[in-house]
């Protein structure tokens, strides 16, 4: 996984509430047995048209915006359907941190898991962020995550935000769960033998 | 931990292998998985790449559920080279890791949500997680549910554990009787219209009331498969001899003296008087008429008999904007009485109601009717023995001879990773799940309803209160069948 310090780069707003991951990653990106090419997928009835020339209004073909490395959401971004191929054409498109008012649960424990930062915060805080990256020469923003702030790169504004210890670790190192927990499997091990004991009808 | 305790945290205390931290991060032992064919493959990859092993693989099932063709005659083969190399990937990961595999010819084969209750694969007290939104079914069993991306699938396959944050709890108290022609389908539809789409982010929903006793075990089913479109991360109901009964005698459900010791750890399974929930909503089901979304979000929904609403009636400017965008989508002008809106096509399927009773409701509108003309009707029952089980009651001739096509079990235009898939501009009576742009097929408009309502649209050929179809238009013929 790829480490997250700090980033800098575009932000496009995109606020639209209760955005599923069937807009995220349609249908027709998930029939692989790999991550290859989800990329293209992200937002691909909006990105693209018909015959898959990009649609010039939508947000991330916009000049200033081709290159977003975060994304200003609505709330509850990322509901709907577990596919983690969401979180992954996002991962390949660059996108490194989503900023919103909240997530939805399957989607951002996809992103802990891929190295992608979720920052929750006010909804007028948010509303501030978006308002001043809707104009591209404004839409730098600079992502601290050690210190637990983003900055408006053209104004300064700072917003302190929240994040579980555990979750910064991981995200700072780079750290991958599985290696983690399977130093654990004694423990694990010990666990299960009294579990069973306890509910034998589960062996 | 002392004083009283919700039903959810004993189940997340008795699988907590060891706290992470003191902010509620545990190690959460993880009893059963289910898995499909499209969210796993990297999973499996990934264990390859690691060289790892699947830590308990009798606690996982394999099913073949959502890219398989769903055409009347059952066949192995999947025309979409993408939905072959997954079946394919699938079967080589079920013998390379001694997991079960329940592939598309075997007769237990169906939606995974209506396959592992149906196998007693969930019971009580347990905890599972598959990669699926809509693990939350298995609350209906007395189980926790939740689904889990890709990543966590591997971290389960490696481990038995996932990293689990504990959740706020949400109560959802169910009470008064319903009316007539109102499901648990219609409750569902409006307590998410009620809280919202976003209502239950960050919470394990607990189910109650005396309303929710009086449903069926599959009606329960409904409920939690559905609360995930309230954005619930898990669900939990409280056991009871319905459920017993259900479970009692399941392939593999315990037996004997295993089965008298399992019920009696069951029967304590609930949540303490005085428990603390941190949030708490209550619906009377008599308030509840039969429901429709008019929208592309699973909250934006109504009674039948009201109309399309103005965007401008929204609270705030971003759900104006949301409404204002759906509206366009699903084409559709404000003041609209729903009832006049024409369907295209009317489906019947999907985990949430595509189990025997769904299909009994169904068949109990259209019997002596026909389908609309210009109408493609199809119902895709959620397994391959609710299948049989309907073809032995007669259930399917109804089907057949009001003129639905009689399918074979998948996830089928749920989601429309096979080969059913509306067109552009095709509008669609739905018994699932999610109304979201593009579900069934690029451009395609979605109406989710309940069962029997997609029945009362087939036949009438635009959206319909149930409630006004009364007796059938003539007696059913006699289902004695060559
Ligand atoms: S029926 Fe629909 S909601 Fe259920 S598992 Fe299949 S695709 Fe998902």
């Amino acid at each position: 996984m790829q480490p997250f310090v700090t980033v800098e780069g575009a932000a496009a707003p995109f606020l639209l509430p209760n955005l599923d991951t069937d807009v995220i990653m349609p249908k027709t990106f998930l029939k692989g047995i790999d991550r290859a090419g989800l990329d293209r997928g992200v937002f691909n009835l909006l990105r693209f048209g018909a015959g898959g020339a990009p649609e010039p209004d939508f947000i991330l073909n916009r000049p200033g915006y081709e290159e977003a490395r975060f994304l200003v959401v609505g709330p509850n971004f990322g509901c709907g359907s577990s596919r983690e191929h969401a979180v992954w054409g996002l991962a390949q498109l660059g996108i490194r941190a989503l900023i919103g008012t909240s997530f939805a649960g399957i989607f951002d424990d996809n992103c802990r898991n891929n190295g992608l930062l979720t920052i929750s915060l006010d909804p007028a805080v948010v509303a501030r962020i978006a308002a001043v990256v809707a104009q591209p020469e404004t839409n730098r923003l600079h992502i601290d995550l050690p210190a637990e702030v983003v900055t408006l790169a053209a104004t300064g504004e700072a917003a302190a935000f929240e994040i579980e210890p555990l979750r910064k670790e991981a995200l700072l190192r780079g750290l991958d769960a599985v290696g983690t927990t399977l130093a654990e499997a004694d423990a694990i091990r010990a666990f299960e033998v009294r579990h069973r004991a306890e509910n034998p009808w589960l062996a | 931990m002392a004083g009283p305790r919700t039903l959810y945290d004993k189940i997340v205390d008795a699988h907590t292998v060891r706290a992470l931290d003191d902010k509620g991060r545990v190690l959460l032992y993880v009893d059963r998985t289910i898995l499909n064919e499209y969210t796993s493959p990297q999973a499996f990859s990934g264990l390859r790449e690691r060289g790892c092993k699947v830590w308990n693989p009798a606690a996982a099932l394999m099913v073949v559920d959502h890219v398989n063709p769903t055409t009347p005659r059952r066949t192995a083969d999947m025309p979409d080279a993408g939905a072959a190399r997954q079946a394919a990937y699938f079967a080589q990961n079920a013998r390379d890791f001694g997991i079960e595999l329940i592939d598309v010819l075997d007769p237990r084969q169906g939606i995974e949500h209506v396959v592992a209750p149906e196998q007693g694969l969930v019971l009580p007290g347990m905890v599972v997680a598959a990669g699926d939104s809509h693990t939350t079914s298995y609350a209906a069993l007395g189980a926790l549910g939740f689904g889990i991306g890709t990543s966590d699938i591997e971290h389960y396959l490696a481990t038995q554990t996932l990293v689990y944050r504990r959740l706020k709890t949400m109560r959802i108290t169910l009470h008064g009787v319903p009316g007539l022609g109102v499901t648990a389908k219609d409750m569902v539809m409006e307590v998410i219209r009620r809280i919202g789409a976003d209502g239950a982010v960050g919470h394990a929903v607990e189910f109650d009331g005396p309303a929710l006793s009086a449903l069926s075990v599959e009606e329960r089913m409904t409920l939690a498969n559905m609360i995930v479109e309230a954005g619930a991360r898990g669900a939990v109901m409280t056991p009871d001899t319905k459920v017993f009964r259900y479970i009692e005698g399941r392939p593999r459900a315990p037996r004997g003296p295993l089965w008298d010791r399992a019920l009696a750890a069951w029967t304590v399974l609930t949540s303490d008087p005085g428990a603390r929930f941190d949030r708490s909503f209550a619906l009377d089901v008599g308030e509840v008429a039969p429901m429709v979304t008019w929208g592309t979000s699973p909250d934006q929904a109504a009674p039948v008999a009201g109309r399309v609403p103005a965007p401008e009636a929204e609270g705030d400017a971003a759900r104006r904007c949301a409404a204002e965008r759906a509206l366009a989508y699903m084409d559709l002008r404000p003041g609209t009485p729903l009832d006049a809106i024409p369907i295209s096509h009317a489906f019947i399927g999907s985990c949430t109601n595509a189990r025997i009773e769904d299909l009994r409701d169904a068949a109990r509108v259209l019997a002596g009717r026909t389908v609309a003309p210009g109408v493609r009707a199809i119902v895709v029952p959620g397994s391959t023995a609710v299948r049989a089980q309907a073809e032995a009651e007669g259930v399917a001739e109804i089907f057949r001879q009001a003129g639905f096509e009689w399918r074979q079990s998948g996830c089928s235009m749920c989601l429309a990773m096979n080969d059913d898939v509306l067109a552009p501009g095709d509008r669609c009576a739905s018994s699932t799940n999610r109304n979201f742009e593009g579900r069934q097929g690029a451009g395609a408009r979605t109406h989710l309803m309940s069962p029997a309502m997609v029945a009362a649209a087939a036949v009438t050929g635009r959206i319909t209160d149930v409630r006004r179809l009364a007796a059938p238009a003539r007696k059913p013929e006699p289902c004695s069948l060559s």
